[in-house]
């Protein structure tokens, strides 16, 4: 890299902490909206069918839903800057209803946008270095990670480099954009698993090799949907100069023979789960030893290109000890809950990772106004260098924040109703838009989550229960994540009427595993008493500060299944 | 049926052959995989021979005909259905160095995937053609000054691009 390719991004003196655009990247982002602006066109003058068009408007981030179109813009591997923050706001002002809703994969969608006017968000967000490109689709998704990324005290390494390779590897790949399915890839480099790798059709887990080189543990064929599934472990060690060649032999396979008959069994899971995990490691590993890897040979040096951008903000040198903070959490028992509740452990002496809570007690979980992602953006200017995440339990994190700050940056979240102290606990709950929105629900989700998050509101009760996750789906397709919820709420039509299935002991994490249903449907207005019921069970049977996963699985299903049975005589039909 | 090379549209020389018709002696055929046999068998080996394939069909078995054979057209049962664009990467990757065309319900905005993968040539029908013109063909094509796979297409990918600038 030299100063006199003008095509490179120009450095700004100090390093940068994210991603920047090099005019390549800027080009092809807007060459991306001009050939979407040339689609609307054409398909608003009938040179494209519906149909045709379908696919195209998909992998540009465009639903359409239930009362009209939705958009979904991409938040690649969850990382915002507080500019791009006030960008979302001003979308949210100019085209949408004055809000928009954080998703399940570090996304945000805007409910309300008129087709004509998509071109011009479009452009909106290339302005700051952001689109929507493959956020939907039978293609390669947004690429996910953990949203503690570089902040986080358990990380070997940083996955946001890798995830941004991916980004670039993805957009608009000509071999893999027609797939039977989506294709969605997580990456994760810490101990603990936050970015849901084996959920994924493809989960990256950052290791180092025999002789502590990098590279990567590569899982396949996860997912939920109708037909949850643990991903598979299909590479012990994955060279970190292999990584493209790897994963475009997968896909390769993937697209080949994996079935295009039924939609449902479309994923890449059930190619995995139907071929037998010897046979398709086989046919992966043949596809890859018969690969021209000339293409590849630079890559190591592309990826140090992009690493070099993740530089670590200006931290000051503190103790890992703040007086402030103690005294602070002293004097306020509103803002020590918080503190509590809604803080992780920083890699750096003197500084947290904070959690902004999207789940406000009675609210609709990710929902954001325009004056909150404002709030939140000024809030990480004055606190954290200026740099948010979004996580894929639906809520905002500041990544660095000075342990001496926390109170001033409570005092600035509390009033824009942004400082809810139930970060992991039973009201974080995780739901999709549910019936309330979506085309494809069966039954409404939203509502179910605030039934249950106004029944637990006690903040007191809620920090005796501890860490417990509840997710919501208003239907098959899972967008809510039910099956990996240590309590996972499945809502169907049964003769008309809405209708929850309720599963126990999901995990999303390294020891993941799919929920067992505890009986029959209840109704909606059973759900919170139901849960109320298991929750109660947990705390007479719990030891000590054990986690309700960790209990259900020393106890087994059956017994959480009897508990709920005889509590059932007090009206849920379960 | 309409041709697209490069974006145009252009005259065709080829004609699929029907199941049911004879084997002509003249003109540029294109005939089923399942009669490539006889085609190679009978056609005198100064007329060209074309095949056409399905999606599924196995290179490995086609490969022994890539000397004889000047064009390999792959279906596309539907525009959505990918697996012709891995086709034509792995007959380029056995060496058949023919006219590679795709042949079905190709959309424009597919130019630019086809003609990474390898194809030469996009053969749509008429009906297609008449909605979505040689204007629309091209424009879709030169949608993106770059793109950023290795080792698909001639034009050289963005990482290249960006290596060769920065060295």
């Amino acid at each position: 890299m030299t100063a006199h390719d003008p095509n490179q991004a120009r450095r700004p003196n100090s390093p940068t902490t994210t991603y920047l655009y090099d005019n390549y990247d800027a080009a092809f982002v807007r060459e991306r909206v001009s050939e979407f602006r040339e689609q609307v066109r054409r398909r608003l003058a009938g040179a494209t069918t519906e149909d045709e068009f379908r696919p195209f408007r998909l992998m540009n981030g465009l639903y359409l839903q239930l009362h009209a179109y939705m958009l979904r813009v991409a938040i690649p591997y969850g990382v915002l800057t507080a500019r791009q923050m006030r960008r979302l706001a001003e979308i949210a002002d100019k085209w949408d209803k004055g809000y928009g809703h954080f998703t399940t994969r570090q996304n945000l969608q805007f409910n309300w946008p008129k087709l004509a006017d998509v071109p011009d968000i479009l452009e909106a967000l290339a302005d700051v270095e952001m689109h929507a490109i493959q956020t939907s689709g039978n293609c390669i998704r947004n690429v996910t990670a953990d949203h503690f990324a570089g902040v986080a005290a358990d990380e070997h390494e940083d996955p946001r480099p890798t995830a941004e390779f991916l980004r670039q590897w993805s957009s608009l790949h000509p071999e893999f954009s027609f797939l039977p399915r989506k294709f969605k890839i997580a990456v994760s480099g810490a101990d603990e698993d936050r970015a849901a790798i084996k959920v994924h059709d493809i989960g990256l887990r950052i290791v180092r090799g025999p002789d502590s080189e990098p590279g990567y543990q590569v899982v396949a064929g996860g997912g939920l949907g109708r037909s949850p599934f643990v991903g598979k472990l299909v590479r012990e060690f994955l060279p970190r100069e292999d990584l493209l060649a790897y994963l475009e032999a997968i896909l390769r396979v993937y697209n080949r023979f994996g079935r295009r008959d039924n939609k449902y069994k479309a994923r890449i899971k059930i190619l995995v789960h139907e071929t037998g995990l010897d046979q398709i490691k086989a046919e992966i590993e043949s596809e890859f030893a018969a690969m021209d890897r000339s293409p590849f040979a630079h890559d190591a040096e592309e990826f140090a290109r992009i690493a070099s951008y993740f530089a670590p903000p200006p931290y000051e040198t503190l103790p890992a000890h703040s007086a402030t903070l103690e005294a602070a959490k002293k004097e306020n028992r509103a803002f020590a809950a918080f503190a509590e509740v809604n803080i992780s452990p920083h890699k750096v002496d003197g500084y947290a990772i904070v959690t902004v809570s999207l789940k406000p007690i009675g609210g609709i979980p990710g929902d954001a106004t325009s004056a909150q992602m404002r709030a939140l953006a000024e809030a990480s200017e004055k606190f954290g260098f200026g740099e948010l995440r979004v996580s894929h339990e639906q809520n905002i994190i500041l990544p660095h924040v000075k342990k001496d700050d926390l109170h001033a940056l409570w005092k600035m979240l509390e009033p824009a109703g942004l400082a809810t102290a139930n970060a992991g606990l039973l009201t974080d709950i995780i739901s999709c838009p549910g019936l309330d929105y979506c085309s494809l629900a069966t039954a409404r989700s939203i509502p179910i989550a605030q039934a249950i998050s106004r029944r637990f509101q006690d903040p007191e009760r809620q920090r005796l229960i501890g860490k417990l996750g509840i997710k919501i789906s208003g239907c098959i397709n899972a967008c809510g994540h039910h099956h990996v919820g240590a309590i996972g709420i499945l809502g169907l039509e049964k003769k008309g009427r809405e209708s929850y299935q309720i599963t126990l002991g999901g995990d999303p994490s390294l020891s993941a595993s799919i929920g067992e249903l505890l009986g029959p449907g209840v109704s909606a207005d059973q759900v919170a008493d139901v849960i109320e019921h298991i929750v109660d069970f947990y705390l007479s049977e719990r030891r000590g500060d054990e986690r309700f996963i960790d209990t259900w699985r020393r106890l087994g299903h059956a017994r959480f299944k009897d508990a709920v049975r005889r509590e059932g005589e007090y009206g849920a039909d379960i | 049926m309409a041709l697209i090379s490069e974006g145009r549209f252009i005259e065709d020389e080829w004609r699929h052959l029907a199941e049911e018709e004879d084997l002509p002696k003249s003109g540029k055929l294109i005939v089923s995989q399942k009669r490539l046999g006889e085609a190679v068998a009978s056609r005198p080996l100064d007329r060209a021979l074309g095949v056409i394939v399905a999606n599924t069909a196995n290179p490995a078995e086609l490969a022994p005909y890539f000397a004889r054979l000047s064009l390999i057209a792959v279906a596309f049962p539907a525009f959505a259905d990918g697996r012709g664009f891995s086709l034509a990467r792995l007959l380029r990757r056995a060496g058949f160095g023919g006219e590679l065309r795709a042949s079905g319900r190709i959309v424009a905005d597919q130019a630019i995937h086809a003609r990474q993968c390898g194809f030469d040539t996009i053969e749509i029908p008429h009906d297609l053609a008449m909605r979505q013109n040689e204007a629309q063909w091209a424009k879709a094509l030169a949608a993106y000054s770059g793109t950023y796979q290795e080792g698909y297409g001639t034009r050289g990918s963005i990482l290249e691009r960006r290596r060769k600038a920065g060295s």
